[in-house]
């Protein structure tokens, strides 16, 4: 927690914004997996669309819940006046994938399930089930789960068998709550659904996060989530970051009602962090700032840690970023009823992120760091670096995409063939054997997705060890469907040739050999936008 | 007309048919020779007379000619007519012949004899039953019949015996150079040798020593296993001893070798049991592929000329004995036949009747201009080595048979140290495979010693064989016989011979890569495994440790015995182990039965429920994360062709529980329990070894299963039995052994590998339960 002083002492955040590139322009810091690579972009028609500063955390986070949860959104009553003795109670919670990287301690989940905690027990509430809501996502470790909840939570409850992950597989419990009028099937975790009430932790680190889709998704198996997980939904989601014009928001959005008609009393909690995912200071604080502001020093210790980082084995950067935890700031947390509470979180997310941008451009470059969403404490394999960039990244606009249709995509990661055994090992296979074979979505969606999702084995490891449903990758290619259809071609720049060809891209192995592939499609003085994120930022572009 | 006119319409009875001048003989009567009928004595071995005939000649590529223009119906229709094969064996008294053999052997006017021991490295006794009493035999069996057909016996010019200068057409005794010997003392002593090898080879010390050799080549691989290779060991020394002995006496009486040996005794033992039945003897020289009949090139089996070639051509042999002016005696098989022919059709004459057919005398090849043009040849056509590269031939200075033989050995003692050295050492996979191959050079050169032994008489060999005889015969041929009867040695060309027909023969018999490997075709691996994946097969086991993941039983221990301890309890626990090691490696190495129910009393007194509650966790953090996804993906791909998989382990029963849904059955051994905690003893014999066959063989027939429609996965050559009892073995992650033998035998080979950026743990500790402190 920042003390009032240093608060004071420091100049108020500046917002993002578009820089256009001249020719004093240094080189921009672009990620490239556990390393970095510095990068001239051509002058005159480049532009770097930079994130905001990190905005001022909330100055006392206990007592903010607390307020949230007594002064609830919409049509709810405070939390204290729904806890009832003798009630069901369940406590869902958003699991590993959230945030990125992993927060410093305490992790805000754990503080608002303490403050929910001594609230149910003020009232009496004895029977509570905590739920890690993977869906289909791997289970958490013991250790990842007392990171998330703290030990005090983990030791009173995971011994007695009351915290755990979502079993999405076990037929006992998982039901139908109905179906949308669109005929969607509702699956929902029956625990949840046969609670007095279900309040639902969330972290909204990026726009797509929290609303409906906390539960929705957040507690649903394959049953459910086939109708919005899908390359038709995913490809009419423009984009999956813009609620209002996306058809898996609407999805479950239609899903809330059906979960709401069957009598499931929710009361969501959602909370924002803001941008201050390296730090202000320390090894990466770097990566915060704007390229011409570096000081000499700056500069001498940039290259002193990519020199570093280029000497060390893959697997000992992993280790070193694996290790990281962000400083995150909580910056709101609003409780209540889910979609009034959501637009309030959005209208947060947005105050961070969101940049204004002129106009498209016909190539657009992204440097994708070590990190996603299903890499956490493991290994970023070729599918994930596709849905990194593909999925996430290029979604990561409001209006219209950020490049055109039709131009190029050139992104930045060193993709190693390489994969976790225990967590992707249904993703092994579908590299090796799906992707060999066609990488055309709705080949794969038509051709494999039962396949992959009914496996015996797969359905095994996800229950039994630590491994993400069999059906897993399968999504991860529909995530990037909406951009390969968009696209006129993607480039993976420093990447391992064998596994981008399998990907379906083509690979570079310098920027500048990237742009003069692009050429071919986008002609010789194409315009250039580069998206600098993370820390994040959202384009909304005009 | 003479030879076609003289033959048409005889009965000829043939022995050898089976050989390479056997076979073309036959091709050449039947399509040269209008109606004569043969009769084929044929040893029956496993498939009987008439089906090897017709497996093992008729079907030889000499035939295709005839074939084509009868067409296959044709072919058959005519060989029914004209062709009957009988049992027959030259090697047992009365021809081995049965009352119906023995009428129709009466019936015959004519009688070949070809059959005999060729090789030049065979045991003295078997050389002398077939090559030595074998004419004796023949000529009893036709004077008990009271017949007298012309007798053509087929010998070699080298029972004149290895000397320099003129080798006429005259009976072996008559040369100045014979040692004269008893034939009938000599067979005795041959029998004798063979009688004492024999015993000598079962003494307990020669025994023990077969036994030491097997079992440092299979390893644990059980008993049945050791026990059969030993034997297997034991009659090779036997041969090996039977060989050496024939070489000695040979060399002992001039000959160069235990064949010449005994072809020069059977021809003066034949004189002598011959009686009233006329006999003619035909001398060729080292025949090798046809001029021009059945087609140019033709050549059955690998002969004398065509290993030393191929060896050569690979580079394997740097060097060769020879004098390079001296002559190489090469005839090609047509002329053979044709020669046979014209004696046969001639018709007996005033004994001895001896006929030599070589080109040396009139047509010489010089050793050093065929080394040039195999030189030249391979030269422009190489021979590409496994990784698609052309192999350079080298050039020869011809120094003398010593110096040759102790540069391959000085190459033999250095692989066999370098291989002692990695036999050693704990090594897998792919690199298991260059040891593999360094094994096979090794070989390579062992034979190529022993080429040099063989036939570094032979080309250093200097007589002369005289062709009066011959060219007599041949002046009286009238032209239509000297054209479908060519044996004038005199119409070879050498370099035409060499380049355009002997050797593209030689490559394609001996099927070495003559160009790159292509990309296109699908590689053997590819074949091998689609076999394997055929929805054809039935089941498929699996061995667990190297082949499906990089654990062992004492990683898996190690891991649930430091699952909760503090953090010095696990150092200690960590230590001991380490320093067991080596005790527990040397006794697995012996016999792994005995290592299991060593190291398995560690379990004595643990908890059952809390074990089963750890292995569930291991089998994350140990088993998956150490596993091969291409192994875990190939078990799948079993099961979704519908094969039965199974496991079968020495690993524990709670050890491999997780890994159930995989398979369809596991097979593994589990401990006794006392109360609720284990006692460290297993209820069953654990499956290793060929306990593990066992348990396969149960398998397969309690559930109907062919074996030999099985696939198995093991790594190591102590799942040899197992291996060895399925139809597709097929070696994972090989070690040295198991990948010698996997490729001897040409088993598929796959290296599975842990998935590429998972790191490893040193030491197989659990993570501490209840959390980082």
């Amino acid at each position: 927690m920042n003390t009032n002083d240093k608060e004071t002492s420091r100049p108020s955040p500046r917002p993002g914004f578009v820089l256009d590139v001249d020719r004093n322009t240094p080189p921009i810091v672009f990620h490239h997996g556990e390393n970095f690579r510095l990068e001239k972009l051509p002058p005159g028609r480049s532009r770097v669309v930079y994130p905001s500063e990190p905005l001022e955390g909330l100055p006392d986070p206990e007592g903010a819940i607390k307020e949230a949860l007594l002064n609830p959104l919409g049509d709810s009553d405070p939390l204290p006046s729904l806890l009832k003795p003798g009630m069901k109670l369940t406590i869902a919670f958003d699991d590993i994938s959230l945030p990125l990287p992993p927060m410093r301690k305490p992790d805000i989940r754990q503080r608002i399930i303490e403050a929910v905690l001594d609230m149910a027990a003020e009232a009496g509430v004895d029977d509570v089930h905590l739920i890690a809501a993977l869906a289909l996502h791997r289970r958490m470790t013991e250790d990842e789960l007392r990171h998330a909840v703290g030990d005090r939570v983990y030791d009173s409850f995971a011994p007695k068998g009351l915290l755990y992950n979502l079993d999405a597989e076990d037929p006992e419990g998982m039901v139908v709550l109905g179906e949308t009028p669109h005929g969607e099937e509702v699956h929902f975790c029956r625990r949840a659904a046969e609670s007095d009430l279900l309040i639902y932790v969330n972290i909204n680190l990026v726009s797509m996060d929290g609303g409906h889709k906390s539960t929705a998704t957040g507690l649903a198996g394959y049953t459910g989530l086939r109708h919005h997980h899908n390359v038709h939904t995913l490809r009419n989601s423009k984009s999956i970051m813009d609620r209002e014009n996306s058809a898996l928001h609407a999805s479950n959005w239609r899903m809330g009602d059906v979960i709401k008609d069957a009598g499931v009393k929710i009361f969501q909690i959602e909370t924002t962090v803001n941008n201050n995912t390296f730090g202000r200071e320390g090894p990466l604080a770097l990566l915060q700032k704007r390229e011409w502001e570096w000081s000499a020093r700056d500069r001498g210790q940039f290259i002193a840690m990519q020199r570093g980082l280029d000497l060390l084995p893959v697997k000992a950067k992993r280790r070193i970023f694996g290790g990281w935890q962000s400083p995150y700031e909580l910056t709101s947390v609003q409780a209540g009823e889910v979609e009034a509470v959501h637009k309030k979180t959005i209208e947060n997310v947005y105050a961070q992120q969101l940049v204004t941008v002129e106009g498209q451009t016909d190539i657009l470059t992204m440097g994708l760091p070590y990190i996603c969403p299903y890499n956490v404490n493991s290994i970023m394999n070729p599918i994930l670096v596709m849905c990194l960039g593909l999925g996430y990244f290029f979604n990561l606009y409001k209006g219209k995409p950020l490049v055109r249709e039709g131009g190029v995509l050139i992104m930045s990661h060193p993709t190693p063939w390489e994969f976790h055994p225990v967590h992707h090992p249904s993703y092994i296979d579908f590299f090796e054997q799906v992707l060999s074979e066609t990488t055309d979505p709705i080949e794969i969606e038509k051709k494999y997705e039962k396949q992959f999702a009914e496996d015996e084995w797969y359905i095994h490891l996800y229950r039994n060890s630590y491994a993400y449903h069999g059906v897993h990758p399968l999504y991860m290619w529909y995530w990037g469907s909406h951009a390969m259809q968009h696209l006129g071609r993607i480039i993976i720049v420093g990447g391992d040739q064998k596994a981008v060809r399998r990907l379906g891209f083509q690979s570079a192995s310098t920027l500048q050999d990237a742009l003069e592939i692009a050429s071919d499609v986008v002609g010789p003085q194409p315009t250039i936008t580069h998206l600098k994120n993370p820390p994040l930022v959202m384009a909304d572009v005009i | 007309m003479m030879i076609k006119q003289n033959l048409s319409g005889k009965r000829i009875a043939i022995t050898g048919a089976t050989g390479f001048l056997g076979t073309a003989l036959v091709e050449r009567l039947l399509s040269s020779i209008p109606d004569c009928e043969l009769l084929l004595l044929v040893r029956p071995g496993r498939r009987g007379a008439e089906k090897r005939a017709e497996k093992e000649i008729l079907r030889n590529d000499a035939f295709n000619n005839l074939r084509e223009k009868l067409g296959n119906e044709g072919f058959d229709e005519l060989c029914k007519k004209r062709v009957t094969a009988i049992s027959g064996d030259v090697g047992t008294d009365g021809l081995g012949l049965d009352e119906t053999g023995l009428i129709e052997l009466a019936k015959c006017d004519l009688f070949i004899h070809s059959a005999a021991v060729v090789s030049f490295d065979s045991p003295l006794d078997q050389a002398v039953e077939v090559n030595l009493l074998g004419p004796v035999r023949i000529a009893k069996t036709l004077n008990e019949l009271a017949i007298s057909p012309h007798l053509v016996s087929i010998s070699t010019c080298y029972v004149a015996g290895s000397r320099r200068g003129a080798a006429p057409e005259d009976p072996v005794d008559a040369s100045p150079f014979f040692v004269d010997v008893d034939w009938k003392i000599e067979v005795d002593a041959a029998r004798r040798i063979r009688q004492e090898t024999e015993t000598a080879s079962r003494t307990p010390e020669h025994l023990e020593g077969f036994r030491k050799e097997a079992r440092e080549e299979l390893g644990a691989a059980g008993t049945p296993a050791l026990a059969s290779k030993t034997e297997q060991l034991r009659s090779r020394w036997v041969d090996d001893r039977m060989a050496e002995a024939g070489r000695s006496r040979a060399h002992s009486l001039g000959f160069p070798d235990a064949y010449a040996y005994t072809k020069a005794l059977g021809e003066i033992a034949l004189r002598e049991s011959a009686l009233d039945i006329p006999v003619s003897i035909v001398r060729p020289s080292i025949i090798e592929s046809a001029l021009a009949q059945p087609f140019p090139g033709w050549i059955r089996g690998f002969r004398m000329a065509e290993p030393v070639i191929i060896s050569y051509a690979r580079g394997l042999l740097k060097d060769f004995p020879g004098i390079p002016e001296g002559t190489i005696d090469v005839i090609p098989v047509d002329l053979v036949t044709a020669t046979i022919c014209a004696v046969a059709a001639r018709g007996p004459v005033e004994q001895p009747d001896i006929v030599q057919i070589a080109s040396g005398s009139i047509n010489p090849l010089r050793y050093g201009h065929l080394f040039d043009l195999v030189r030249a040849w391979f030269t422009l056509h190489p021979v590409y080595d496994e990784i698609g590269q052309p192999i350079a031939v080298p050039g020869w200075d011809f120094p003398g048979i010593h110096k040759v033989r102790k540069q391959l050995e000085r190459g033999q003692t250095l692989l066999n140290k370098t291989q002692k050295a990695f036999d050693q050492l704990p090594i897998r996979g792919s690199r298991a495979d260059v040891i593999a191959k360094l094994e096979e050079q090794r070989d390579q050169i062992e034979k190529a010693l022993g080429y040099v032994d063989l036939y570094g008489a032979y080309v250093e060999c200097q007589a002369i064989y005289g062709l009066e005889n011959l060219l007599e015969l041949w002046n009286s041929l009238d032209e239509e016989d000297k054209n479908d009867f060519c044996f004038d040695p005199e119409i070879i060309d050498w370099n035409q011979y060499a380049n355009e027909i002997h050797l593209p023969s030689v490559v394609k018999a001996g099927r070495v890569p003559m160009s790159p490997p292509s990309k296109k075709g699908q590689d053997r691996e590819t074949r091998l495994r689609n076999q394997i994946l055929s929805p054809d097969r039935q089941l498929a086991a699996f061995d667990l440790e190297n082949t499906l993941i990089a654990s062992n039983v004492v990683s898996s221990f190690a891991w649930l015995a430091s699952r909760r301890l503090s953090r010095t309890e696990r150092i200690r626990l960590v230590v001991k182990t380490l320093l067991e090691t080596p005790q527990l490696l040397s006794l697995d190495k012996q016999d792994r039965g005995d290592f299991l129910r060593y190291f398995y009393r560690r379990y004595e007194g643990a908890p059952v429920s809390q074990i089963y509650e750890d292995s569930a966790e291991q089998f994350s953090d140990l088993i998956l994360s150490k596993s091969f996804p291409e192994g875990i993906r190939r078990v799948r791909e079993h099961k979704n062709l519908g094969h039965k998989t199974v496991l079968i382990t020495g690993a524990l029963d709670f050890i491999v529980e997780p890994l159930r849904p995989l398979f369809d059955d596991i097979i593994c051994p589990k401990l006794g329990r006392n109360g609720e905690s284990y006692d460290g003893r297993m209820i069953d014999v654990p499956p290793t070894g060929e306990s593990r066959y066992q348990a396969l063989a149960d398998y397969a027939a309690a559930n109907e299963l062919d074996l030999r429609e099985s696939v198995a996965y093991a790594d190591s050559a102590s799942d040899l039995p197992m291996l060895e009892a399925v139809g597709f073995p097929v070696a994972v992650n090989p070690e040295v052994r198991l990948a010698s033998i996997a490729r001897k035998r040409g088993w598929l080979v796959e290296n599975f590998g842990k998935s590429p950026g998972i790191s490893n743990k040193i030491l197989p500790l659990a993570p501490h339960r209840g959390g980082k402190a």
